[in-house]
């Protein structure tokens, strides 16, 4: 990478991982080029900038590379720290937003790709998981307007991308989250009302279409 | 360093690896703090109540608020006390993403490789499991090559972020040393991790809260037969 400046995003349209990144930028008013990966056939260019992992979503800012998508919105963060703070001042309440968006982290996806992937008893107990990450998840945000409180955060960033998961979520192991976590249900309406929501989260239809694809190809019925 | 000062807790067991994190942060910010082991058989209920998401150490308890999950404490640690000692995270936002992103190498990739290679059911698992935390070794010195810039640490002069996240497993890397002969860290292979684990070691803040390599072996060896590695918390 030459020392361009400028701020590129390396992504996969559909990536929740990314859609974080694509997210904070908005947020932040941040100018970026963003350039689509081929995921079967990685670019140059990726393979230089994340060596060790060879995945999305990458940050190249004045050519220098972050990967990692929950270190690239605390990285967006601090550098155009001038507007929409998604961090927390105080260091307790920094703890938890940490806390949390790790626990989105190590739970939400895997969780959820087992939804689709598996199916009989094994589905079922990733059902009944799914269900329990989203009920403590909604225990955490409470009546908050976000999990940052009145401010979108940087939970509310790690999250919101899986929202639009919730329809395929739903339709392969049969459940609502509105049923289950209304709360959750609300907040997603409400992020949804922001423009760096709106204009970065696909359909659920279109990524359920999506799911379908994967299922196909890893041979799923 | 541990004092009856109720107002700092910290929920911890002392093989840990996880909670020497926490202590060795404690130690540098130079923070008086009681700490409450954990025994390996039953959870107390301070634990379950202070950690219900996880139920695992370490757990930092500040003024009756817990923090869970050992980097986030480190940061938080070094947040609190930020006018005591050396900064914990780097002062520039690109260096502190690099601080980040191998600590979570280190924690998703070379620990779990680490531990497999001692604990795996197969040999050929471990011999694969020790390929992977030898190669790990090898980016971890090329990424302390690029950090370090020169200095001792990852920190640069003074200890750091990604120095506590690596540093704080070396007792138990010298113990599988040992148990397991061939040198994770060797001078011919990763020169600089070398010298900086002698660097690391040398601190006192170090020093005071890893333990000793023979005790350490004796944990394994003893628990060895039931030892499946579960890490406490991360």
């Amino acid at each position: 990478m030459a020392s361009e400046k400028g701020v590129m995003l390396l992504d996969f349209w559909v990536s929740p991982f990314g859609q974080r990144a694509r997210i904070a930028l908005a947020e932040k008013g941040v100018q970026y080029e963003y350039k689509e990966e081929n995921l079967t056939e990685k670019s140059e260019l990726l393979l230089k900038a994340n060596p060790v992992h060879k995945k999305i979503p990458v940050l190249i800012h004045d050519g220098k590379p972050v990967c990692e998508s929950l270190i690239i919105v605390e990285y967006i963060n601090e550098v155009w720290s001038d507007k929409a703070p998604l961090m927390p001042s105080d260091p307790y309440q920094k703890a938890q937003a940490r806390f949390w968006a790790d626990f989105v982290d190590k739970k939400v996806y895997d969780c959820g790709s087992r939804l689709w992937k598996l199916k009989g008893e094994e589905q079922q107990a990733a059902k009944k998981e799914m269900i329990e990450i989203l009920q403590l998840l909604e225990a955490q945000l409470g009546d908050k307007k976000y999990f940052g409180g009145d401010s979108f955060g940087f939970v509310d960033v790690a999250f919101v991308p899986f929202t639009s998961w919730f329809y395929s979520y739903e339709t392969c192991a049969n459940f609502s989250v509105e049923g289950v976590a209304p709360k959750i249900a609300q907040w997603a309406k409400r992020c949804m009302e922001r423009e760096s929501v709106a204009k970065t989260l696909y359909d659920p239809k279109k990524v359920y279409e999506f799911v379908c694809f994967l299922k196909k190809k890893f041979g799923v019925e | 360093m541990t004092s009856q000062n109720p107002e700092v807790k910290l929920l911890g067991a002392w093989a840990s690896p996880y909670v020497a994190r926490a202590r060795i942060a404690l130690h540098l910010k130079e923070v008086q703090y009681e700490f409450l082991e954990e025994k390996f058989s039953a959870k107390s209920e301070l634990l379950l109540k202070s950690n219900p998401v996880y139920k695992k150490i370490p757990v930092l308890i500040h003024d009756g608020k817990s923090v869970c999950e050992s980097m986030i404490i480190v940061q938080y640690i070094d947040d609190v006390w930020a006018s005591s000692g050396p900064a914990l995270m780097p002062g520039d936002a690109y260096e502190r993403a690099m601080h980040r992103f191998w600590t979570i190498y280190i924690d998703n990739k070379f620990i779990p490789s680490l531990f497999d290679m001692m604990t795996s059911p197969t040999e050929e698992a471990k011999v694969e499991a020790k390929e992977q935390t030898m190669a790990s070794l090898q980016l971890l010195e090329e990424a302390f090559g690029k950090i370090s810039k020169g200095k001792p640490f990852f920190g640069g002069d003074t200890i750091g972020y990604l120095d506590i996240a690596l540093g704080s497993f070396l007792g138990w890397m010298k113990a599988f040393e040992e148990m397991n002969s061939p040198k994770l860290l060797d001078k011919s292979n990763t020169p600089l991790l070398c010298a900086w684990a002698e660097n690391i070691c040398n601190n006192e803040a170090v020093s005071a809260v890893l333990p000793e390599t023979a005790k350490l072996v004796e944990f394994a060896t003893v628990t060895q037969t039931r030892f499946k590695y579960a890490p406490p918390a991360k």
